[in-house]
């Protein structure tokens, strides 16, 4: 249950990649047949995309790398190329690095930038965003869901403040992408960042959709492919598998979001009713439907990791412990918790092959996991010792 | 896997995990805002650590090392004991992440602090017998 962390490929993406594996030497760009066959799957796989987040223009999805990539391109292309008109960017504390980071970069490059609070549930402070919103604003990039605790925004909203004034929006659906609808144009989305790992595609490839007449420059120059914003001959086996993997989840997204809705919200009451001082991460409704995020008190969320992975399940934590730096999740932070609550948070990402049984057996496990290191900690009150 | 079979297995069955109620001496070093916890209690006789417990919020290296630490130091004189080092409890464990040997292995700091509480006891025991 750590489908955050990396999804198997679906089968059926696989299959459709083989025959361009077989012959990934082709290049797009080639006049001779086999470069045309290739170029005719990778505007193919482009449609896929296009119309999974509901543009007719397949020419606004231009294939990267990935979700690093297109946050890159989106932040920096956008900030490069109208700083003419501004130089003031606005995204919120608990985006993904991948946005945070660029972000910090061109505030060390004469750019200024703010970052929104949010609130306990982790909604980007709409009064805020309001008040901060000048003339002088070129982007403003909040992301469409947060994979650490699920919370969505209300982009609709969001996107009507930005367009009062003469900003972009971008949008990082990395964590909401195949999980939940995304309709750019009735959400007012000017960019969007895609991610194909996170709908069961293969990694190493995502997409930046650009709204028609949005002015961005490159981050990539070379030959010119991309209609000129990402150059670097075309990765086509795996834009196929992820054009694939965009047709399998318009297709099969409203059955997956009822299941697996239904399996969050069994799992969330089964970890918090049974556990005394257990409490939920994120809002409690307006999340994405695989996403539980749980804390306990008076324990550590490493040692409840380990603890479940010896009985089989794998999750993650927002703990520092587990990660590369020593300081919790900015994410957590962000909406309020301490460190030491922070530390006590699990999060579980359910997929596809989770089913029922799954569910029930973790919630079967927990409590005797976090009752034996609350035994173990001196930080437990006296009458949860017993 | 991250940790050492040493590590897990020290996790999996912790060794003297638990409090003393009327303990000869108590050190707890670290604090909850930094994820890592953890209190020992000795009980003294004569000169050495008769009895040892130790209670620890944090993370697979924190109990591990905590746990290794209650069998190294158990049955030795306080002498002895005050010379266990963070580095010898994780040689002992077969090593620890190099992430994890500043902020995780502090158990060697709880059992010192424990023993300078019993010494400190002991001397204001005797003053107050003055």
């Amino acid at each position: 249950m750590d489908h955050t962390a990396g999804r198997p490929v679906d089968p059926r993406v696989i299959d459709a990649m083989v025959p361009y594996g077989k012959s990934f030497y082709v290049n797009p760009s080639s006049i001779h047949s086999f470069g045309q066959e290739a170029r005719k799957a990778l505007e193919e796989a482009r449609a896929k995309v296009a119309e999974l987040i509901n543009t007719e223009r397949k020419e606004s999805i231009i294939f990267t790398s990935g979700a690093t990539e297109s946050d890159n391109m989106a932040i920096k292309g956008v900030a490069y190329r109208n700083k003419d008109r501004g130089t003031h960017i606005i995204t919120s504390s608990i985006e993904h690095m991948s946005v945070l980071n660029p972000c910090k970069f061109l505030a060390t490059n004469g750019f200024k930038v703010t970052f929104l609070p949010v609130d306990q549930y982790g909604f980007v402070d709409l009064e805020s965003l309001g008040k901060e919103l000048t003339d002088e604003t070129i982007l403003v990039s909040i992301m469409y869901a947060n994979g650490e605790i699920g919370t969505i925004q209300p982009i609709k909203e969001i996107s009507q403040i930005v367009h009062s004034k003469n900003a972009y929006l971008h949008v990082d659906a990395t964590a909401a992408n195949g999980q939940v609808p995304i309709d750019v144009k009735n959400e007012g989305i000017d960019l969007l960042t895609i991610s194909s790992n996170d709908m069961y595609g293969p990694t190493g490839v995502g997409a930046l959709y650009i709204k028609e007449g949005a002015r961005i420059e490159p981050i990539i120059h070379g030959g010119g492919q991309e209609r000129g914003l990402r150059s670097g001959t075309e990765n086509v086996p795996s834009i196929v598998g992820f054009g694939k993997a965009a047709e399998i989840a318009k297709k099969e997204m409203h059955t997956e979001i009822e299941r697996l809705g239904k399996l969050r919200d069994k799992l969330i009451k089964g970890l918090l009713d049974s556990i005394p001082y257990s409490f939920l991460n994120g809002h409690p409704t307006k999340r994405l439907p695989n996403n539980v995020a749980v804390r306990y008190s008076f324990i550590e969320g490493e040692s409840m990791l380990l603890n479940l992975d010896m009985m089989g399940v794998a999750a993650s934590s927002g703990s520092a412990c587990t990660a590369k730096t020593l300081e919790p999740s900015h994410v957590l932070r962000a909406i309020g918790l301490k460190h030491e609550e922070a530390h006590g948070s699990l999060l579980f990402t359910l997929g596809k092959q989770n089913t029922e049984e799954e569910v029930d057996y973790v919630i079967s496990v927990m409590p005797d996991i976090v009752k034996r290191l609350r035994a173990m900690s001196p930080l437990t009150p006296k009458e949860l010792r017993e | 896997m991250m940790y050492s079979e040493k590590v897990m297995e020290q996790f999996r069955n912790p060794r003297n995990m638990g409090e003393i109620p009327d303990a000869d001496g108590v050190g707890t070093v670290g604090n909850p805002v930094c994820g890592d916890m953890m209190t020992i209690y000795i009980k003294v006789k004569d000169t050495h650590i008769d009895d040892i417990k130790f209670k620890t919020f944090g993370c697979g290296a924190a109990i591990a090392t905590s746990s290794m630490i209650t069998e190294l130091a158990k049955g030795k004189t306080l002498e002895e004991a005050m010379k266990i080092t963070r580095a010898n409890v994780a040689d002992e464990l077969g090593g620890l992440p190099p992430i994890k040997m500043h902020c995780s292995n502090l158990a060697a700091d709880a059992l010192h602090a424990a023993i300078e509480d019993y010494y400190k006891k002991q001397k204001s025991d005797k003053e107050a017998k003055k």
